[in-house]
């Protein structure tokens, strides 16, 4: 199963666990299975249906830019870090609809 | 509005003339007037010499001479300093040594090293960064722009 | 000066220094920058700018200035479409309420710092538009201005928004803050990391506001055209990120605006948000004619983005070995008047050369009434690595222990965690600090009174993100390459070897441009250390596409199998066959003859990006009557992956470390009581001169990043981070006293030296 590395902010969900294995072929998956053990967790890491804006997941070392639709394996590690894009700390996105 | 000023000038060893404000800087006219935008404006106050030219064989900053001081005076600046047989002993050295990073200082630089050989073929380390105090760099650091300028004085 | 390779070359192109392409057009003054642009029927754009920290706007007048002749057109935030509760996409960075964005283009009820613009003209000249601007009645409210990072975090003396909560990851605090966000790492258990440490030691750092410097002032053109197009012309470190972010803040679609992005005349993270291109696009949409906005040099200080002032209590604890054992810290960063400071770059990047298994860093990004700040190479890391940096100094002189020593002892090597709990992949860290220690500076004996040595290292953490390249093979062999990343330091020539080097054709012979953001595909921006490595990467690409349809080609018309042709040396061949080789112009004539098109579109976004380490010598001498720090000498090692220009890769590091020097030593913001900036000008906001400084001695080392072709890592940010401690160290060697409070100044180093008197 997955591991999933718990954000610093969020131990105080999951009782100090810094660590938790949970099922899951997604990173969406994996968060809310990580919900069930850690009833709360989803509505911190998401906004809604969405990643919470400043945050990147990390797999496995890489940022992984598909965010919550990221498929995962057995072994994958999954880290959620506050999200910085280098010298490009003022990014906008491209399109929206208008 | 005060009237425009008239002034008989040569550039680059061309007659000129030109229609100014009389506030306006040397530097607004070469730039707008005369649409030679090779001269930079960097500060506006004489504090980084992007916008140095040679004035009567003086490095000056255009942004601290108003235009219509220049009247039958001789002026020297970027666009002229690439000569019949090609680019300028500093320019080739600026090149080859990678004197220039985004490039916005460089003309104000290859005006005042010309402005330094054209006095002193042979100035030292000490003498170029003396010379170029009033040029601010902010990408190289300076290291390379003062190796440009003492290769140069090799080929002149 | 001299280039360090571990790697034997094994490569045509890279490494070499062939003259940069756009060389010539830069040193005979044809290059266009942002304020060269030229457009008939083109106004002039001045923007007014509030004389206030803090202050409510009852109410703007723009009448008069309306009615004075020669002005077609007055804007201000109203002017702005109603940005509402909307978020603003930031990307990867998030959503950020849009009208933070909006309103510090043109202020809306509130000016937030001196200099936040508040109105803009545009006139048939600039004596008109500057006169306008004067005839324009702005009725403040003056409030309280909030000055000090420890103190705002209190909420003194003011709040300076009701609608910002501090955010702990999705949990909002019950009352508006000045604080608008706090993160935190963690690593161990630090408690006990300190109860088994011999040494302990605790300090507060402190740096002021810097600005990025550029001598190229913001200017932006815009040209909105009946058909309801829109063109902007700036001078801009990314075209996409200027079109999106107009796009958001005007409500525009984004297929109706154009981008083209002039030359630009340095950046260093400043010219990633947008000023002057909204503001033109509404006085263009106004006027129906087009508008140059150009700030000067006093407005750039003023209205731009500096980066931010910082706050950092670092404590550390050490066994008598020299081994860390755990590091506790807090960072409290500026992020100006709208939320955003990087605060968390600072915490990703403080601890990274070191492993450390006890960690505990927070951070807290707090609003002040300053401007809003922006990137400036490496953002937050200078901040935060200095109280490192400087830290371990203080332990080396307790332990009697070697600074380099000391480094190689604790240093980060691959599979080590970082403090957000994600190993280091490939790192090049301690070849930096051995390059030091075998450097002729390093081993050469520094002599006399009031002279010192000090070391520092550093880190930075580089970007990927996405970049496009598009090449097309000419008839007489050569390669058209057009890529989408603005050329700050001769970038357009380093992607251009990478393409050369797959194809085995000169650097001469590809022939780089940058386009506008309807000629090329979505590229990020030039900027986070990631040109050469991400869109050299997308031109490696391109050139592997080129490679690929040529060998087909050249198959068919041999009448072999594609998997038998190979291209070496700019020769294709087919195995075993010496009648059957073409070089690659000939193929590329003959291909032309027959009308075949060769070429590529390439976009990428690669995820394995290599980080950055320095590790950085400097000597000084101070006089202790004027406070004065004379740098004698400086030596810069960094880990560049593969260079591959050496010269740019040398011209970054001098750029990096010279900053560095004017940060540590001179630069800051000067505040008087009223949060007015008192030091607006390159006269006294004092940046290194050519007479400041010594030669620049670079060391490169090659740590291959696995993850990128040729193993490129991003070189341009990280040389900024050592400086400011390996100062410091200096410094105290030389005089006995610890600065911890940048800049130090000669008032400050004086000041120190009277209290250590006493």
């Amino acid at each position: 199963m997955p591991l999933v590395h718990i954000p610093a902010l969020l131990l105080s969900l999951t009782g100090e666990v810094r660590q938790q294995r949970v099922s899951g072929t997604t990173v969406r998956e994996v968060i809310e299975a990580l919900d069930k053990i850690h009833p709360g967790i989803r509505d911190r890491l998401l906004q809604g249906e969405q990643l919470r804006s400043g945050l990147a997941v990390f797999v496995d070392g890489l940022v992984r830019r598909e965010g919550l639709d990221f498929e995962v394996s057995d072994r994958s590690e999954i880290y959620f870090i506050p999200a910085v894009a280098g010298g490009c700390a003022y990014k906008v996105a491209q399109e929206s609809s208008a | 509005m005060p009237g425009k000023v008239h002034v008989t000038t040569v550039i680059n060893g061309e007659k000129r003339e030109f229609l100014c404000q009389p506030l306006q800087t040397l530097l607004d006219v070469l730039r707008d007037e005369l649409k030679l935008t090779g001269t930079k404006e960097g500060c506006s106050n004489g504090n980084c010499g992007a916008c140095s030219v040679i004035l009567d064989g003086l490095l000056v900053n255009s942004c601290l001479v108003l235009g219509a001081e220049v009247e039958g005076r001789r002026i020297e600046t970027i666009e002229g300093v690439i000569g019949q047989d090609g680019l300028h002993p500093l320019q080739k050295a600026f090149l080859e040594n990678a004197a220039l990073q985004c490039g916005i200082c460089t003309p104000g630089f290859i005006m005042a090293g010309k402005a330094l050989l054209d006095q002193k073929p042979r100035a030292t380390e000490a003498e170029i960064r003396h010379w170029c105090a009033g040029n601010l760099c902010r990408c190289t650091g300076y290291d390379k722009i003062v190796r440009a300028v003492l290769a140069a004085e090799k080929s002149i | 000066m001299s280039t360090t390779t571990i790697e034997k070359a094994k490569y045509k192109i890279l490494g070499t220094r062939p003259v940069r392409h756009d060389g010539v057009d830069k040193v005979t003054g044809r290059a266009l920058y942002g304020a060269d642009i030229q457009l008939a029927g083109m106004l002039v754009g001045k923007v007014l700018r509030s004389p206030h920290a803090h202050a409510r706007i009852r109410s703007i007048n723009t009448r008069r200035a309306e009615a004075l002749e020669g002005v077609k057109a007055v804007v201000t935030g109203a002017d702005l479409p109603e940005p509402g509760d909307q978020s603003a996409n930031l990307g990867e960075l998030g959503m950020v309420p849009l009208k933070h964005l909006s309103h510090n283009v043109l202020a809306v009820s509130k000016v937030l710092y001196h200099g936040h613009a508040v109105a803009a003209v545009a006139a048939t000249s600039a004596q008109i538009a500057e006169e306008a601007l004067k005839l324009i009645e702005v009725d403040y409210e003056v409030l309280p201005p909030v000055l000090d990072v420890l103190k705002s975090m209190k909420g003194e003396p003011a709040l300076l928004h009701d609608d910002v909560f501090t955010d702990e990851l999705g949990e909002k605090s019950s009352k508006p803050s000045n604080v608008a966000s706090h993160q935190r790492f963690q690593l161990g258990d630090v408690a006990k990391g300190f109860a088994s440490a011999d040494h302990i030691l605790e300090h507060e750092y402190r740096c002021a506001t810097v600005h990025q410097g550029y001598i190229e002032p913001h200017a932006a053109t815009a040209m909105w055209n009946a058909d309801g197009f829109l063109t902007i012309w700036c001078t801009t470190q990314g075209a996409f990120t200027v079109r999106g972010a107009v796009h958001q803040i005007l409500k525009m679609p984004v297929s109706k605006l154009k981008v083209i992005p002039t030359e630009i005349g340095g950046g260093f993270g400043g010219k990633i948000p947008v000023y002057g291109e909204p503001v033109a696009a509404l006085l263009s949409l106004k006027a129906k004619r087009p508008v140059k906005v150009v700030m000067s040099r006093t407005e750039v200080f003023l209205g731009t983005g500096p980066t931010s002032g910082s706050y950092v209590k670092l404590k550390m604890g050490v066994t008598k070995d020299g081994r860390i054992t755990a590091a506790e810290a807090l960072l409290a960063y500026e992020a100006g008047a709208f939320p955003g400071s990087i605060v968390n770059c600072g915490g990703l990047c403080i601890f990274a050369p070191y492993h450390i298994d006890n960690v505990l860093i927070d951070m807290y990004d707090v609003v002040v009434n300053k401007p809003k700040t922006a990137a400036y190479r490496a953002p937050g890391a200078p901040n935060s690595e200095l109280a490192t940096e400087c830290l371990i100094d203080e332990f080396c002189e307790k332990l009697r222990m070697d600074p380099l020593e000391f480094r190689l002892k604790n240093a980060a090597k691959e599979g080590d965690l970082q403090s957000h709990g994600i190993p280091h992949p490939k790192i090049g860290f301690i070849e930096t600090v051995e390059a030091a220690r075998q450097s002729e500076h390093y081993r050469s004996k520094l002599e006399g009174p009031n002279r010192g040595r000090g070391v520092a290292s550093g880190y930075w953490l580089n970007a990927g993100l996405t970049s496009s390249a598009m090449a097309r093979v000419n008839a007489d062999g050569t390669v058209t390459l057009v890529e989408g990343s603005t050329d700050i330091g001769g970038s357009r020539t380093s992607i251009a070897m990478q393409l050369a080097e797959v194809l085995g054709i000169t650097a001469e012979e590809v022939i780089p441009s940058v386009a506008d953001t309807d000629s090329i595909g979505y590229t990020e921006v030039t900027g986070g250390s990631r040109v050469t490595f991400a869109t050299g990467w997308a031109a490696y690409e391109a050139g592997q596409a080129i490679r690929r349809q040529m060998i087909d080609r050249v198959a068919e018309m041999w009448k072999v199998a594609a998997e038998t042709v190979t291209l070496e040396d700019g020769i294709f061949s087919a195995n075993g066959d010496r009648s059957k080789t073409i070089t690659f112009k000939n193929l590329a004539e003959t291909l032309a003859q027959k009308g075949i098109d060769i070429g590529a579109r390439i976009t990428v976004t690669p995820h394995a990006v290599g980080g950055a380490f320095a590790t950085h010598i400097a000597d000084v001498e101070v006089d202790p009557e004027t406070g004065k720090v004379t740098v004698l000498r400086y030596t810069a090692v960094q880990d560049a992956g593969k260079a591959i220009h050496p010269s740019y890769v040398e011209g970054q590091m001098q750029g990096g470390v010279v900053q560095g020097i004017g940060w540590a030593l001179n630069e800051e913001y000067v505040y008087n009581e009223s949060g007015q900036m008192l030091n607006a000008s390159f006269l006294d906001y004092r940046m290194p001169t050519s007479l400041d400084l010594p030669m620049i001695e670079t060391i490169i080392v090659e740590v291959p990043n696995p993850g990128h072709p040729y193993g490129v890592r991003g070189v341009g940010e990280v040389p900024i981070v050592p400086p400011p401690a390996a100062l410091s160290n200096a410094i105290y060697k030389a005089i006995g006293v610890r600065l911890r409070d940048l800049p130090m100044s000669p008032p400050k180093v004086v000041k120190a030296l009277q209290i250590a008197k006493m």
